[in-house]
C-alpha cells in the first residue's frame, strides 16, 4: 500500500506534470530546430509566434462559444485550432515576405537574421498585447479533469489522489500524432525530403533543382502549426498570458540546443529533458520517501535537492554541461 | 484700579486660555516619485480633516488651519529633509504629517523632526524598522507595520485550531517581509511551518511549487502572493493534484478575480485584507471630492485629524505639549469618534471629555504610537467572498 502510495504520489507531482509541460516544450523546441535547419538562423520571435496563434485561436473560441458552438467534454479550442493556425500561416509568410526575405536574398549573416527575428519578436509582442491585452485570459471549457484527484483517492482507497486534467491528456495524444505525422512528412513525402535535403546541404540541394522559396515557404507553414498547436496546448494546460509565452523562450530554446539544434528527434528529446530535470530536481522527495521507508529512517527534512526558485537554473546548468562536453546536442545536430 | 483689573484679568486669559490664531500643518508626501499617484488623494484625505475640525471655529476657539504641501519623494532622503527643514523654519508649521515612503520617514524623523522637536504622523510608513526607532515621543503612524498582518494572520489560524501550514510566498519584498513575520508569529504561538518557499509571478507552471508545497504538507496552505499572478497559479495547480484545499488569503489575493477564477472549489478558505468598519462613513463624507477608496486616503485623515484632535485636548499647539495627548485621543477610553464627527470631538475635548478616535481606518494606537491596523476578514462561502468581521 505505501508502495502504491508513492507510486501515486510521485506520478501526481512528477511524472504527469512534466510529460505534459515536456510535450509543450517539444512542440515548441521542434519548430525553433526546424527554422534553424533549414532557415539557418534562431528565431527569437518563436515564443510570440505561439502567443500571436494561441491569441488567434482563443477569439475564435470565443466566438464559437458565444455561438453555443462546443466539443462536449473536449474544449472548444480544439475546433478553432484550425483557424488559429491558417491566421498564424498567414502571418509568419507575411513576416517572411516583409523581412526574412530581403536578408535571404543579400545572403545576410545568420546573426542578422536573429537580430532581425528579435525585431519581429517585439512587433508581434505588441501586435499581440494590441488585440488582445496583457491580461490572463481563459479560454479552456469542456471537462476539466480526465481523474480527479478526489476521486481517484474515493475509488483507490489510497491516501494519495491522482490527477489527470484533460488538457494533459490532450496535450500529449495531440503532441504524438503531431510528431508522428511531423517524421512521417519528412521521411516518407517528396517535399520532406526536398526539406532534408536542403537542410543538410543548400548547394547541392539547388543543383539537384529543388526550389528554395517553395522550401522556405512549406517551413513557414510547417512551423507556424507546431507554434499555434503549442501554444494553445500550453495556454489550455496552463493559462494565457502574452508574457508567460515571451518567458517560454528560454526553456525552448534550452530544450533544443540540448537536444541538438536542427535536428527534430533531439528537439522532442530535449524537451523531456529539461522538463524533466525541471521537475524532479527541484521536488520534494519527503513525502515519497516517507512511503517507501522503513518509520525509523522516515525524513524529517524535505529532502529537497535545491529550493523551487533555482528552477530555471537547473534547465541552464543542464544546457551549460551539454554544449561543454557534447556541443552538438545529445542527438548530432549541427554545431551551435 | 478698575483699568488694573481689566488688564490683568486680559493678561490673566492671554495667559492661561488659548486664543484664536492662524496655525500651518505640513502636508509632506511623495507627490513626485513611484508613489505619485497614490500621493493626492492622502494629501486631500488630510486637507479634508483640517477642513472639518475647524469649519465650526470649534478647534482652540476658532483657530484656523492653512495646510502646506510639500515634496518627501519616496527614494531620495535629501529632497525629503529638505523639504522637511523648509517647512518648519520657512512655514513654520505645527505639525507634519508624514512623511510617505518609510525610508523617506526614517530620515526627516533623524534629521529634522527630532532636532526640531516637531510632530510627525506618517499615514503610509510602513516598514517595521520604524517600530523600535528612536523618537523622542514625536512620531507616530495611522499605517500598521507591514509585521501586524503576520501576527493577525496567526492569530486566525491559531483560533481555527490550525497548528501546521506550509507557506508560498511571491518573490518580492513584500511576499518575504509578510511571509517571514507570519512564520515567525506561528511557530511563536506554537505553530509549525512545513516550508516556506517562494514563487516567481508571471509563470504559468506551478507544478515544480505545487510538488514541493505538497511533499511538505500542512493543513492549510499560506499564498502570500497576487490573486493576478503566481499566487493563483499555485492555488490551481494545489487544487489540481488535490494537494491542499484550504487556503489562508492575505491583502494581495483577496479580490473578486477569486470568486472568478475558483468560485466554490475553494470555500472554506479565509483571509483578510486592511480596512475598516468606518470605510463607508469615511466615503460618505468624501462625496466625490477624491477617490475615498485610494489606499491610504484615510490613514491620511486619520493622521491629520489626529494632530489636530491632540492640539485640542492639550489645549497647545506646541508640538512638545501636545505630542503626549496624541495616544490618548486615539485610544479607549472615551467617546467613540467616527470619520465626520470632528467637530463633535472638539466640542467634547474642550468640556474636558475623553474620545477613542477611530476614524476611516480604525486607529488604534500601540506600541511607541503605531496603527495596530484594522483588518476586515472574509472567508470563501458557496463562491463569494463574505465578510466576517473585522479584527
Amino acid at each position: 500500500m505505501d508502495f502504491l502510495n508513492a507510486i501515486v504520489a510521485l506520478s501526481n507531482f512528477v511524472l504527469i506534470p512534466a510529460v505534459a509541460y515536456g510535450s509543450q516544450l517539444a512542440l515548441g523546441a521542434l519548430g525553433v530546430t526546424l527554422i534553424y535547419g533549414i532557415l539557418r538562423f534562431s528565431n527569437f520571435a518563436h515564443g510570440d509566434t505561439m502567443a500571436f496563434g494561441a491569441m488567434v485561436t482563443i477569439l475564435f473560441t470565443w466566438w464559437f462559444q458565444s455561438m453555443g458552438l462546443h466539443l462536449g467534454p473536449l474544449p472548444t479550442a480544439l475546433l478553432a485550432l484550425p483557424f488559429g493556425i491558417l491566421a498564424t500561416a498567414a502571418m509568419m509568410l507575411a513576416t517572411d515576405r516583409v523581412v526574412y526575405r530581403f536578408y535571404r536574398r543579400v545572403k545576410a549573416k545568420p546573426i542578422v537574421f536573429v537580430m532581425a527575428s528579435i525585431g519581429v519578436m517585439f512587433i508581434m509582442n505588441g501586435v499581440v498585447r494590441f488585440i488582445i491585452g496583457p491580461e490572463e485570459q481563459s479560454f479552456a471549457d469542456g471537462e476539466r479533469f480526465i481523474i480527479s484527484a478526489r476521486d481517484f483517492r474515493d475509488w483507490s482507497g489510497l491516501d494519495e489522489g491522482l490527477a489527470f486534467r484533460t488538457s494533459q491528456g490532450i496535450t500529449i495524444v495531440t503532441a504524438v500524432i503531431v510528431v508522428a505525422a511531423l517524421f512521417w512528412f519528412l521521411n516518407n513525402t517528396r517535399t520532406g525530403k526536398s526539406m532534408r535535403a536542403f537542410s543538410d546541404n543548400e548547394d547541392l540541394a539547388l543543383l539537384s533543382g529543388i526550389n528554395p522559396e517553395r522550401v522556405v515557404m512549406i517551413t513557414w507553414l510547417i512551423v507556424a502549426a507546431l507554434a499555434t498547436i503549442a501554444g494553445v496546448l500550453y495556454g489550455l494546460d496552463k493559462s494565457f498570458k502574452p508574457f508567460t509565452y515571451f518567458q517560454l523562450l528560454l526553456p525552448i530554446f534550452a530544450s533544443a540546443i540540448v537536444g541538438g539544434l536542427g535536428n527534430p528527434l533531439g528537439a522532442i528529446a530535449g524537451g523531456f529533458v529539461i522538463a524533466f530535470s525541471e521537475v524532479t530536481v527541484t521536488y520534494a522527495w519527503k513525502k515519497v520517501l516517507g512511503y517507501l521507508m522503513p518509520e525509523s529512517l522516515e525524513p524529517s527534512g524535505l529532502v529537497q535537492l535545491v529550493s523551487t526558485d533555482y528552477k530555471f537554473a537547473v534547465s541552464f546548468a543542464i544546457l551549460v554541461v551539454v554544449l561543454l562536453f557534447k556541443p552538438t546536442g545529445l542527438f548530432k545536430g549541427k554545431a551551435v | 484700579m478698575k483699568k488694573l483689573l481689566m488688564a490683568s484679568a486680559a493678561s490673566a486669559l492671554m495667559a492661561t486660555g488659548a486664543y484664536a490664531e492662524d496655525i500651518k500643518m505640513g502636508v509632506l508626501l511623495a507627490f513626485t516619485g513611484p508613489l505619485e499617484s497614490l500621493a493626492p488623494a492622502i494629501a486631500d484625505g488630510a486637507e479634508l480633516a483640517f477642513t472639518e475640525a475647524t469649519a465650526g471655529g470649534k478647534f482652540l476657539d476658532g483657530t484656523t488651519v492653512t495646510p502646506v504641501r510639500a515634496d518627501s519623494t519616496c527614494i531620495d532622503s535629501a529632497a525629503a529633509t529638505a523639504a522637511a527643514e523648509r517647512l518648519i523654519t520657512a512655514d513654520g508649521v505645527k505639525g507634519i504629517v508624514g512623511a510617505m515612503c518609510s525610508g523617506a520617514t526614517g530620515a526627516v524623523l533623524a534629521n529634522v523632526a527630532m532636532p526640531n522637536g516637531m510632530v510627525m504622523i506618517s499615514p503610509s510608513a510602513t516598514s517595521p524598522a520604524l517600530s523600535t526607532v528612536e523618537d523622542n515621543g514625536l512620531f507616530f503612524r495611522t499605517a500598521p507595520s507591514d509585521a501586524r498582518q503576520g501576527e493577525v494572520m496567526a492569530d486566525i489560524l491559531m483560533e481555527k485550531g490550525i497548528t501546521s501550514a506550509a507557506v508560498t510566498y511571491t518573490n518580492n519584498d513584500y511576499g518575504k517581509g509578510l511571509s517571514d513575520s507570519f512564520a515567525a508569529a506561528f511557530e511563536a504561538k506554537g505553530g509549525t511551518i512545513t516550508i516556506n518557499a517562494a514563487h516567481e509571478d508571471g509563470k504559468a507552471d506551478y507544478s515544480a511549487e505545487v510538488g514541493a508545497l505538497a511533499s511538505a504538507g500542512g493543513d492549510i496552505l499560506v499564498v502570500v502572493g497576487y490573486v493576478d499572478q503566481g499566487g493563483s497559479g499555485v492555488i490551481q495547480g494545489a487544487l489540481d493534484t488535490g494537494a491542499f484545499d484550504m487556503f489562508q488569503l492575505p491583502d494581495g489575493m483577496v479580490s473578486v478575480t477569486l470568486e472568478e477564477r475558483f468560485g466554490s472549489d475553494i470555500d472554506g478558505s479565509f483571509g483578510q485584507i486592511p480596512g475598516s468598519p468606518a470605510a463607508e462613513r469615511f466615503a460618505e463624507i468624501v462625496g466625490g471630492a477624491f477617490d475615498a477608496t485610494s489606499t491610504y486616503a484615510d490613514t491620511g485623515y486619520d493622521a491629520a485629524a489626529l494632530i489636530l484632535l491632540a492640539m485640542q485636548a492639550s489645549g497647545s499647539t506646541d508640538p512638545a505639549v501636545y505630542k503626549d495627548a496624541v495616544m490618548n485621543v486615539a485610544n479607549a477610553p472615551g467617546e467613540e469618534i467616527y470619520p465626520g464627527e470632528l467637530e463633535k470631538a472638539m466640542d467634547i475635548l474642550a468640556a474636558g471629555g475623553d474620545i477613542d478616535y477611530v476614524g476611516a481606518s480604525a486607529v488604534e494606537l500601540v506600541g511607541q504610537g503605531e496603527s495596530a491596523g484594522s483588518y476586515r476578514m472574509i472567508e470563501i462561502q458557496d463562491g463569494k467572498i463574505v465578510n466576517v468581521g473585522y479584527q
